[in-house]
């Protein structure tokens, strides 16, 4: 057991080593940050569903090049995105920009929320109106008054 | 009958939509580049490194800029289909060898076919590819005489694509 759980930590710090290697090129630390930061938002279009950050694809690669040489040249993060979406379009944004185009993506949901509480509330009325206020037989007015009075109430130990 | 009505309907709804999303090509982004002027660049010549080519070589044309590399395993597909165009003439082909090994690049022009460019460029590090939003070999571009981007292929040129878009869109071009 204990031979296992060494291999199993050997086996990870091996692996951190290896990814530690791979994830810090040379440079400045500030601006490595700001890259993986950058990189976190932009799609990967080679490889979809990963962020440019994630993915070890050729694209990606090429990204972070691209976003590291523009930090590195003073350039702003908003620089970075400009230059991504003037060549990608919106959609290598993972948070797309609110604008006429996705306002159905971004509102779409509140929408929904919104008709499914109305038609709730209105279902709600409507079935408070269909049942109607019964009216009781004059039996049925005497057995609730025996129970009201407590006097059918064998199973009750008296205090 | 009437109760079954509603969530019909909305399962109809749905249907559309699923049926319309399966027909979709998540690959095909659509570029932002569409109706913009080309970019600007000035890189060596594939068979010619010593001559230069540049956007501005063609002002006053219709030209057909397509996005092509060696690696690119789809390209052999599309290659013979230039290689064709080429042969029957009248289209400005230019190439765009995008990451790849010069010799490479001119060995795999040799082995399929021939070079239906005229000419290529060669960008090697891919600077210039990001400039055009490429993300996929092959891309094809479709670029008007005032060197604006009219259209943009993305996957392999296919007869038919040819025939029923590219090759109508640039006689169309060529008169305006």
């Amino acid at each position: 057991m204990r031979k296992l759980i060494a291999a199993l930590i050997a086996g990870l710090l091996l692996s951190l080593a290896a990814h530690a290697g791979e994830a810090q090129p040379v440079g400045d630390p500030a601006i490595e940050a700001r890259v993986n930061k950058l990189a976190e938002d932009l799609r990967c279009l080679t490889c979809m569903g990963q962020s440019i950050a994630d993915s070890h694809s050729d694209f990606s690669t090429d990204m972070r090049r691209e976003i590291r040489d523009m930090l590195t040249q003073g350039k702003s993060d908003q620089d970075v995105m400009d230059f991504m979406v003037q060549r990608y379009g919106d959609f290598v944004l993972y948070k797309p920009p609110v604008k006429s185009s996705t306002w159905l993506l971004w509102g779409g949901p509140f929408v929904l929320l919104i008709v499914g509480l109305a038609v709730l509330v209105a279902k709600l009325r409507k079935r408070d109106k269909q049942i109607p206020a019964a009216e009781l037989t004059s039996q049925e007015h005497d057995a609730a008054a025996k129970l009201l009075a407590g006097n059918d109430q064998p199973n009750e130990t008296k205090p | 009958m009437r109760r079954f009505l509603l969530p019909l309907g909305i399962f109809l709804v749905l249907v559309v939509f699923l049926a319309i999303g399966l027909r979709l090509n998540p690959r095909e982004v659509p570029s932002p580049l569409i109706g913009k002027p080309v970019p600007a660049f000035k890189l060596a010549q594939l068979q010619a490194p010593a001559k230069t080519i540049s956007p501005d070589d063609f002002k006053g044309k219709v030209w057909m800029l397509n996005v092509w590399a060696s690696w690119c395993v789809s390209c052999r597909e599309e290659h013979p289909v230039l290689v064709e165009l080429a042969k029957q003439g009248g289209v400005n082909i230019v190439g765009l060898n995008y990451k790849d090994e010069r010799s490479d690049a001119i060995r795999w022009l040799a082995q399929h076919g021939g070079d239906p460019y005229a000419p290529s460029a060669y960008d090697a590090d891919g600077r210039v590819g990001i400039d055009f939003g490429v993300y996929g070999v092959p891309e094809t571009f479709i670029i008007d005489k005032a060197g604006i981007i009219r259209h943009k292929h993305i996957g392999p040129v296919t007869p038919d694509a040819l025939q029923k878009k590219i090759l109508p869109l640039m006689k169309e071009l060529e008169r305006a």
